[in-house]
């Protein structure tokens, strides 16, 4: 039977079953994906208390609302807890589904970066209200 | 890529109808997977209208297709009660064991009857499960230990020895491992809830003394974390164990000797 990866009749099955082994790397992973999901049960609440502040607020009125450090600080928090979480399990989607390597191996990297400068964007935004008084663009 | 669709040579066929013999009382249909590797014919579902009369469990109607019907049908039986894993297979959409599944437990109309799924197939009802097995012994199913017996047993609490409840019951079916997704997508490098579980039951058992090493090959995110909980293998299991808490078990002592 020529049934899985590497599989020639020549190799024993549990030659194939053992592969290259271990990684010894899934349990950061795993914890982090937790940690972040439960930092985000109580920050998405406040989010959308600070959001239902503001939403028919003027101009000035929510850039004061951002610029106040605590909320500064906790909108950040938020942000780079929202990106490395979704991250975190985009990279599962892409590992369970897409096994053509180069394919995989790209959407990695380009998912990595895409986060990274998605969280940066909004850290930076959220920084330039906070310390300039004005939005960046 | 996951593969969504059949291949072309998998894709299921109508194949023959067997009409029931003259005076039969109790007919029930059953649809049954077919593939003769001899042929090299796609796969066919089989009708066999049978008598049902006497018989309990969909392994009987199975060996009376056999024995009076129609006796090509290939499938595997060994204990016909539940204890050997012999025949499991997909019944009526769920993967369970032909021996123990009564038919009063299926609801009412045709019943279809397919091998395990997303596995390779030897023919007809048999799957190819060498490379379940090959997993199996992957995680070295026996007690490791560096210590001497001394000259006697190795003693073990009565507390240490409930905690193998619920996972030396495990006969290694296969129905949960092939009922869960996340194996179907990954079988080379996901173990499946099975091996998982058997795994368990040799970390937490109180007596074997290489649990770090045992924690050491599952810590991969494949081997391992491509459980996503999807719980399949604790819904299908035909002895009513629990796969997923085992699974949970494991990535729970993963996480106190890391954090």
């Amino acid at each position: 039977m020529s049934a899985y990866p590497g599989q020639d009749g020549l190799r024993t099955p549990l030659k194939v079953a053992r592969g290259l082994g271990s990684s010894k790397t899934g349990v950061h992973h795993w914890w982090l994906q937790r940690v972040t999901a439960v930092a985000l049960v109580p920050l998405s609440i406040w989010f959308l208390f600070l959001l239902g502040g503001i939403i028919h607020a003027d101009y000035s009125v929510v850039m004061a609302s951002i610029g106040q450090p605590v909320h500064a600080i906790f909108l950040i928090v938020f942000v780079v807890c929202l990106f490395w979480h979704g991250a975190l399990g985009l990279q599962v989607v892409i590992e369970d589904y897409v096994h053509t390597r180069w394919l995989e191996t790209t959407l990695q990297i380009a998912l990595r970066f895409g986060a990274l400068l998605g969280a940066l964007a909004c850290v930076m935004a959220v920084l330039a209200v906070w310390l300039t008084g004005t939005a960046y663009y | 890529m996951a593969e969504f669709t059949l291949p072309k040579m998998s894709q299921v066929r109508k194949g023959r109808h067997f009409a029931a013999k003259p005076g039969a009382k109790k007919v029930r249909n059953f649809r049954v997977y077919r593939w003769d590797p001899d042929v090299g014919e796609n796969p066919r579902l089989d009708t066999y209208e049978v008598d049902v009369t006497g018989c309990a469990m969909v392994l009987d109607v199975l060996l009376k297709i056999k024995n009076e019907i129609d006796p090509t049908l290939t499938l595997r039986r060994s204990c016909r009660e539940g204890v050997c894993g012999s025949c499991a297979m997909n019944i009526d959409g769920e993967n369970t064991l032909a021996c123990i599944k009564g038919l009063d437990e299926l609801p009412e109309g045709d019943v279809s009857v397919y091998p395990l799924p997303h596995m390779p197939v030897v023919k007809d009802l048999v799957p190819d499960l060498t490379h379940f097995y090959a997993q199996y012994t992957s995680i070295k199913p026996w007690l490791q230990t560096e210590s001497s017996p001394g000259t006697r047993e190795r003693l073990q609490s009565p507390e240490d020895r409930k905690k193998l409840d619920g996972l030396y019951e495990c006969i290694l079916c296969a129905c949960c491992t092939t009922a869960c997704p996340s194996y179907w997508w990954n079988p080379d490098r996901f173990l499946g809830p099975a091996v998982l579980l058997q795994a368990y039951r040799w970390i937490v058992d109180s007596r074997d003394e290489a649990t770090g090493e045992r924690l050491d090959d599952l810590d991969d995110p494949f081997k391992l974390y491509r459980c996503h909980t999807i719980m399949n293998c604790t819904n299908t299991c035909p002895k009513g164990l629990n796969p997923a808490k085992a699974i949970a078990e494991i990535k729970q002592l993963l996480v106190n000797r890391t954090v």
